[in-house]
């Protein structure tokens, strides 16, 4: 009988190497592909070329009243008179620290979570959850020493960013409880969640937000007293478990049934099972959704505006309305827009990367 | 007379519906210390329903199930406690894929049982060399074959050191050279003397080892006998059809 010999692999071909063949490959391959590379190269030049001048090239950036900006330029001097008032509303400037430190440890907790050589990253993750927020707390508001600031000073991005680092940190555990309840066996249950659910998904932020302010103190006595920005949180963390608790009923969804079975066979109880099984599966799936809306809540907490509290981009309309400085629309918006996009797209890229970090990349 | 105490599972009939539709019918069996069955029957008989309802992954409506002296019932204590001591083997693994195997194999006797993770990890390497695949301890599910996923998850029911075992279709979702190695350990495992409900259509399995074999059709158990009887001198038409086509290629 004849052996069996097979053959030797060989290495892939090599055809396009290089940055000729890399372009050849993608931009002109054909006439057509030819013609949209150059079609979208014009396009770029007309559009990209004047903005980058008007924003960069011939912009003004030092200063501090408007007869600095003479060049024609964007006017960022706009944004650098008003810097402070951006970041921090009209948080005493002496205690501009109190929120620096609180972003700094914040930053620090991040990291620490994701750089995966560091070690404790049990203890570190509990800490964030447990004395940060009392940190947090003590640091913006005060006590234990420090000034009281009351938080209708609070303003600017910080005040953003309170608004959605709350958001997001106490709707996750809300939403995931609504969504195990919606799946309950026990009718009741079942029933409670989703009518929370239907309810605050149904309803507008805007709307929440406005009966927050207006219609709580009507329904509660003594919440006048309550502080306006403690109950447009109630609002928004409401709103935003609603939602968190539907993207985990998708992630939940999308587990096989043999995992609950698995872990019901071998005498799991319901809460281990959740715990040591379903959700650490189910949140890896529900990343790309989470990071999603809470996306859309830190781009959401705008709307405070209207009960009176001014984040980043309310900060910056108040600015444009001043006297003294009308006709800057386009710096300020962008500003305003710049720094949305930074957060935002930084959320984006550490869920992706998450995402990878968890992936066993073996799926069944 | 046989008392009842000798009997590790008992199931009195039992009935059970989906809905209308009724698929266990007045379903007597009792199982041995030590005994191993071998199930088998056309699909959609029940097969499954069946054994699924002694760990009560499915509820049946009529009847009493009995396991190890602990009553069936809606009492959480009573499933926790008979889950503990049953051990079952699904046809598609059901391996938890964000643990690796040995994570797999020692959460049950960890959370469950309250076993240091030491003790557990060791009985867990015991029960991987048993099943022959110690190396594969620190990968993850994914990273395996089917026969070795299987293997695994054989593994991980006998760190719970169970009473019973039950199988469900264990090798149906395999390629067919990799088969054998899975039935190689539940052979092992049967001549260990583990009491064994095994639902398959591997008739060689069957005569090896089975002490009783019992054919279901539409929610019945139409036929229950040794393997030797079985095979050769089926009672029912049904049985006989049955084997026809399953023995026939
Ligand atoms: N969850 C369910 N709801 C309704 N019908 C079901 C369900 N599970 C199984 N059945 C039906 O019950 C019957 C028995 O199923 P099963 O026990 O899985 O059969 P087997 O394992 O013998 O192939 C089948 O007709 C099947 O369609
Ligand atoms: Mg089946």
């Amino acid at each position: 009988m004849e052996k069996f010999i097979p053959i030797p692999s060989r290495p892939a071909p090599v055809v396009e190497v290089g940055l000729i063949g890399w372009m050849r490959k993608n931009l002109f391959s054909s006439i057509p592909n030819t013609l949209v590379t150059l079609f979208t190269v014009y396009m770029m030049w007309i559009v990209l070329v004047p903005f980058l001048n008007w924003a960069f090239i011939s912009a003004d950036w030092i200063g501090d009243s408007r007869q600095d900006c003479d060049s024609g330029g964007a006017c960022w001097v706009f944004v650098t008179v008003r810097w402070n008032l951006f970041m921090y509303g009209f948080y005493p400037e002496d205690s501009y620290w109190r929120p620096n430190l609180a972003f700094i440890l914040l930053l620090g907790i991040l990291v620490w979570l994701s750089v995966p050589r560091l070690p404790f990253k049990k203890w570190v993750a509990i800490a964030a959850l447990t004395v940060y927020p009392v940190a947090a707390y003590t640091l913006l508001y005060g006590g234990f020493g420090l000034d009281v600031i009351p938080t209708h000073r609070w303003g600017g991005l910080m005040l953003t960013l309170v608004l959605a680092l709350i958001g997001i940190v106490v709707a996750i555990p809300i939403g995931i409880l609504l969504a195990l309840g919606r799946r309950s066996e026990m009718p009741v249950i079942r029933m409670v969640c989703v009518i929370f659910i239907e309810f605050w998904r149904g309803v507008p932020l805007i709307t929440i937000l406005f009966m927050a302010s207006v219609m709580l103190p009507l329904f509660f006595a003594g919440g006048t007293d309550a502080d306006k920005l403690m109950r447009a949180l109630i609002g928004i963390v409401m709103f935003q478990s609603a939602y968190m608790a539907e993207v985990v009923r998708g992630g939940l969804q999308a587990l096989s049934k043999g995992q609950f079975e698995g872990a019901d066979a071998l005498g799991l109880s319901y809460w281990q099972k959740m715990n040591l099984v379903v959700l650490p599966q189910a949140l890896k799936i529900m990343i790309p959704g989470i990071v999603n809306t809470l996306i859309s809540l830190f781009k959401d907490t705008s709307l405070i505006v209207i009960i009176g509290l001014l984040d980043v981009l309310g900060m910056v309309r108040q600015a444009l309305a001043d006297p003294a400085w009308l006709g800057y629309p386009a710096e300020g918006y962008l500003f305003a827009a710049f720094m949305f996009w930074i957060f935002c797209f930084s959320m984006s890229r550490y869920s992706i990367y998450l995402e990878d970090r968890l992936n066993t990349g073996h799926r069944k | 007379m046989t008392n009842q105490q000798d009997f590790i599972i008992t199931l009195k009939n039992v009935n059970k519906w989906y809905g209308e539709f009724h698929v266990l019918k007045d379903i007597n069996l009792n199982v041995k210390m030590g005994e191993r069955i071998v199930i088998c029957g056309p699909s959609g008989s029940g097969k499954s329903t069946m054994i699924r309802c002694i760990n009560h992954l499915e509820e049946h409506q009529e009847g009493d199930i009995v396991v190890d002296g602990v009553l069936l019932n809606n009492d959480l204590k009573n499933i926790g406690q008979i889950r503990k001591e049953v051990g079952m083997v699904f046809q598609h693994f059901n391996l938890f894929p964000h643990l690796t195997v040995l994570q797999n194999c020692t959460l049950a006797p960890i959370w469950v049982r309250k076993m240091p993770q030491k003790e557990a990890e060791a009985i867990a390497m015991k029960y991987l060399e048993r099943v022959k695949i110690p190396d594969q301890a620190n990968k993850y599910p994914g990273q395996l074959s089917g026969g070795q996923q299987q293997r695994v998850a054989i593994a991980r029911s006998l760190c719970m050191n169970p009473r019973v075992m039950l199988f469900d279709e264990p090798t149906s979702a395999l390629d067919p050279e990799m088969i054998k190695e899975v039935l190689d350990v539940m052979v092992e495992l049967a001549q260990e003397g583990m009491t064994m409900l095994c639902v398959t259509h591997e008739m060689g399995f069957a005569k090896k080892v089975a002490d009783r074999v019992i054919f279901m059709d539409a929610g019945q158990i139409i036929e229950e006998n040794e393997p030797e009887s079985f095979f050769n001198n089926p009672q029912s038409d049904r049985t006989k059809l049955f084997l026809s086509q399953v023995l026939g290629h």
